[in-house]
């Protein structure tokens, strides 16, 4: 398949490819799985690498002299060329973490806690996942340093204006997320990176809702440090990706020490391994790397690009179906130009947990809560949201499941 | 749907739209502030006592069916009870609710109608919310008469 965005995704097909999905739920009937965000589904090719990888040459990396050894290295060290050339990153400046949330706070230690001041401050957004905002209010609390929060606008985008302001002599760290979890927001990171650099401060760009479904290229983002997960591409839980400015992290002192992360080590103190490794301390996540290459061989063969496409399709399905549901209400943007396929809302009368509990009885998994963006919550007036959320797998079917069973859910709770 | 029959019986969803006991007690003896982090549902819990007795118990907040059915079923059914046979109670749906009691209706009353939450994991939380208020409630009461605070 090509990667031009005329081309077409069938959906339908493609979730032959996915266990979970082929497969009938207990008690019969379709699985209608609308929690991408919170994570995918993995297809067989994912599953059986790495199966493949621990019956041939289970081995540690990087110290072993025989074969198996050297052939588990190279497969672990694949894994990397393919997250570092998915992005368009290097390879030496992409470090395997154990999820976003690690690698945002790799950061926050290793850089915050000897670089932030009294009186510098970090700027995130009142749309950041509680990852890309608790790590930082951990160290501004040691350092001193203040944690201010860009606001959003009534239709769910950043306050540009607002950041313009706030970007100001005193920021040293502009941490943004790239794609919101909950409002699905797409924000333009490359202006605030352009922004946070004129008025010298480092750049973090939280990737996690963006890398899995569109094309990211980490070079013309140009952020000094870009998060991103495995599992919400397709790859397996406990690997995660920090793609970082090379020169950064040449610079920064070790975020964890321990085996590998050494280049020697005395009674009177030890010298560090060459960047990515400095940063990767302990035997890392070796079947995961193997498991996260093969899910980026199989997102590059279908293309980025289809895949944007093809949820920017559904994206607009499920706000018109949304639309047909009386006393539903949508947060986030409607232009799919600037927004991705995961979709938030409440039902007038009834409550997010009911509905989530409704919808799973119909076979339709949406996720009820605070979709760890508490801040965002408070400033939406609410205490929890219903959300769904699209991928690569997702049918007019799943959308039109959800819709219905919303109309049903409705009337079940005597809502309507 | 037998499932969710089960779990949202008629009682419940009655108790839902018709919240029994709701609001604040003003001059309150003891107030406790409550909240589910996995949802960010919130109960605000009141009671007044008098001659050792729940002379009067109301809450507040927002949540699901689940936990407002809950609430308003609680304060139906510690009204008027003395703070030891409260904690009692208390303590019975809290089993109940980790499967770990038999219901026994005289003493839920109402109540009993949520002993299909046990099932749902996730939402035994919603149902206890209330209810766990309640023992705390009666905690800071003690401690604040012991301390003739």
């Amino acid at each position: 398949m090509g990667s031009s965005a005329q081309h077409t995704l069938d959906a339908q097909a493609l979730r032959a490819e996915f266990p979970i999905l082929a497969s009938p739920r207990p008690g019969g009937g379709e699985v209608h799985y609308l929690d991408s965000a919170a994570t995918s589904q993995k297809p067989q090719r994912v599953l059986d690498a790495m199966d493949a990888y621990y019956r041939e040459t289970n081995a540690n990396v990087h110290r072993g002299v025989y074969e198996m050894a050297a052939e588990a290295t190279e497969r672990f060290e694949a894994g990397r060329d393919a997250v570092a050339r998915l992005v368009n990153h290097p390879r030496e400046a992409t470090v395997f973490t154990k999820n976003a949330t690690e690698a945002i706070n790799l950061v926050a230690w290793a850089w915050g806690i000897r670089e932030l001041r009294e009186g510098d401050e970090v700027l995130v957004t009142l749309m950041e996942h509680h990852s890309n905002t608790v790590p930082w209010q951990i160290v501004a609390g040691i350092t001193g340093a203040t944690v201010r929060f860009c606001p959003v606008t009534p239709g769910g985008e950043l306050d540009m204006d607002a950041m313009h302001e706030m970007i100001g002599p005193r920021t040293r760290m502009v941490a943004v997320v790239h794609v919101s979890n909950t409002l699905g927001t797409i924000n333009p990171v490359e202006e605030i990176v352009a922004m946070a650099h004129e008025a010298g401060a480092l750049t973090m760009v939280d990737a996690t809702q963006s890398v899995p479904h569109m094309p990211v290229d980490a070079a013309a983002i140009g952020s000094d440090f870009l998060a991103f997960t495995g599992h919400k591409m397709c790859g397996p839980t406990g690997i995660g990706v920090l793609a970082a400015a090379p020169g950064r992290l040449e610079a920064m002192e070790p975020f964890l020490g321990g085996g590998e992360m050494i280049s020697d080590v005395t009674t009177e103190g030890s010298s560090w391994n060459d960047i990515p490794w400095k940063f990767e301390a302990g035997t890392p996540p070796i079947a995961e790397a193997v498991g996260l290459g093969e899910a980026v061989t199989f997102l590059e063969g279908i293309g980025m690009d289809t895949i944007r496409a093809h949820e920017k399709t559904t994206a607009r399905q499920m706000l018109d179906a949304l639309d047909e549901v009386p006393g539903l209400t949508v947060f986030g943007p409607r232009d799919v130009e600037r927004r991705g396929a995961s979709v938030s809302f409440s039902l007038d009368g009834v409550h997010p947990h009911d509905i989530g509990q409704f919808l799973d009885s119909k076979g339709v998994c949406v996720r009820a809560g605070h979709h760890c963006t508490k801040p965002l919550m408070r400033h939406l007036g609410v205490q929890s949201t219903a959300r769904a959320s699209a991928y690569l797998y997702t049918t007019t079917d799943d959308i039109l499941a959800l819709r219905d069973a919303l109309i049903e859910c409705r009337e079940w709770f005597g809502a309507a | 749907m037998g499932g969710l029959d089960d779990l949202y019986q008629q009682l419940i969803l009655d108790h839902y739209r018709n919240r029994r006991g709701r609001g604040r007690i003003e001059g309150a003896s003891a107030s406790v502030h409550e909240h589910n982090p996995v949802c960010g549902d919130e109960c605000y819990l009141d009671i007044l006592v008098v001659d050792g007795r729940i002379a009067d118990i109301k809450a507040d907040g927002d949540g699901c069916s689940i936990s407002q059915a809950a609430a308003s079923m609680l304060t139906e059914v510690a009204q008027g009870k003395e703070l030891d046979d409260a904690l009692e109670l208390v303590e019975h749906f809290r089993l109940m609710m980790h499967g770990e009691a038999e219901p026994d209706e005289d003493l839920l009353g109402d109540a009993v109608a949520l002993e299909g939450v046990a099932k749902y994991p996730v939402r035994v939380k919603c149902a206890l919310l209330s209810w766990l208020a309640l023992r705390d409630c009666i905690a800071d009461y003690r401690e604040t008469v012991a301390t003739g605070g």
